[in-house]
């Protein structure tokens, strides 16, 4: 049987959290899959600790904030150190069900994909989001599709699934602010597999955004700029 | 010897041995200080020879010596500021090594 880690970054969100690692805990239990919950707490300032160490699953403390991407990357490390064959990225607020865990380890299975991305916008089922937050999503589906030929409808999803090979690439350089879109990047370059499964999101269940509506543009700016130097720094390296 | 030059050189060179105290003190790191002495040389240098700055500005063709001034020290001013951001941005990154490193520390520690 498969090991899946089950990585979830966590900064002030004690009212979603435990509801989260639950709903992994019980889709696993029902579904019959091996999975790990690995919970990183980014320095939050509330009881997130606390309330994840008191909980069926591997607590990590990072000392200082890290952002999300440096948050996700402890997690990785920890999967790559423990041998996990698959690790999943589930964000801290309740916005990923659980219950869509399995339709992306099938997907990586059946296609032999080494990194599997949870999509919304495939079935355009559940949670939408909004229409300045989809315009910018499209902006990514199209310099993606530009710079590496690959197309990610919803390539700002941090629900994804990656497998041991991008977990070794991962742990040595993953992207610190805003890593969704960079990261798409980053694996194509890398040569890997990648695909989109259609899954249904919620609306976030507590905390915020780690994207505020000012500093949308700031993000929209940095992301571009962070894609164009993966880009040009792993295409000079060959 | 104008007022103006005494001066220059009495500032040049106090500023000459702050720097050396702070190195000596462990407060200045050997690396960072370089750019420190070099300029510090440099201001005590002209601060003696003063024709000198005529002399340079004619090498390089500018017209009024103090614009060789501005324009030097502004340059130098730019260059050490992108080393510097050069430097935060190493540290930031092992920062972050530090921080990933200790979490999965202690989780281990915790475990056994």
């Amino acid at each position: 049987m498969n090991h899946i880690a089950a990585i979830v970054p966590a900064y002030n969100e004690e009212k979603a959290i435990t509801a989260v690692v639950n709903d992994i805990l019980q889709t696993a239990q029902s579904q019959n899959l091996s999975i790990t919950v690995i919970v990183v707490n980014d320095c939050s300032k509330d009881s997130t600790f606390e309330i994840i160490s008191k909980l069926n699953c591997i607590a990590l403390d990072l000392p200082v904030n890290l952002g999300i991407g440096g948050a996700v990357q402890t997690g990785f490390k920890y999967a790559f150190e423990n041998g996990f064959d698959y690790a999943i990225q589930i964000d801290g607020d309740g916005q990923h069900p659980a219950s869509e865990i399995p339709k992306l380890i099938n997907a990586a299975k059946e296609n032999n994909l080494d990194v599997v991305i949870g999509s919304r916008f495939i079935s355009k089922e559940g949670f939408q989001s909004s229409a300045v937050r989809r315009m910018g999503i499209n902006y990514f589906k199209w310099l993606n599709r530009f710079l590496v030929g690959v197309t990610v409808n919803d390539s700002t999803s941090g629900f994804r699934l990656i497998n041991k090979k991008v977990l070794e690439i991962v742990s040595d350089y993953y992207p610190d602010e805003y890593p969704e879109p960079e990261a798409i990047i980053l694996y194509s370059l890398n040569k890997l597999k990648i695909g989109e499964v259609s899954v249904s999101m919620r609306e976030r269940q507590g905390g915020v955004s780690s994207i505020g509506a000012t500093s949308s543009i700031y993000y929209m700016f940095k992301v571009s700029l962070a894609i164009f130097y993966t880009f040009i720094r792993i295409k000079f390296k060959k | 010897m104008a007022r103006i030059q005494i001066i220059a050189i009495a500032i040049s060179i106090l500023f000459l041995f702050y720097i050396v105290r702070l190195i000596i003190k462990g407060k200045l790191r050997e690396e960072y200080s370089i750019v420190w002495i070099v300029c510090t040389v440099i201001l005590v240098l002209f601060s003696f020879w003063r024709d000198g700055l005529e002399v340079v500005s004619n090498l390089v063709g500018i017209l009024s010596p103090p614009n060789l001034v501005f324009t030097a020290a502004i340059f130098a001013i730019f260059i050490y500021l992108l080393h510097l951001s050069v430097v935060v941005s190493k540290l930031h990154s092992q920062n972050k090594q530090l921080a990933q490193d200790i979490a999965l520390l202690k989780e281990k520690m915790e475990k056994k």
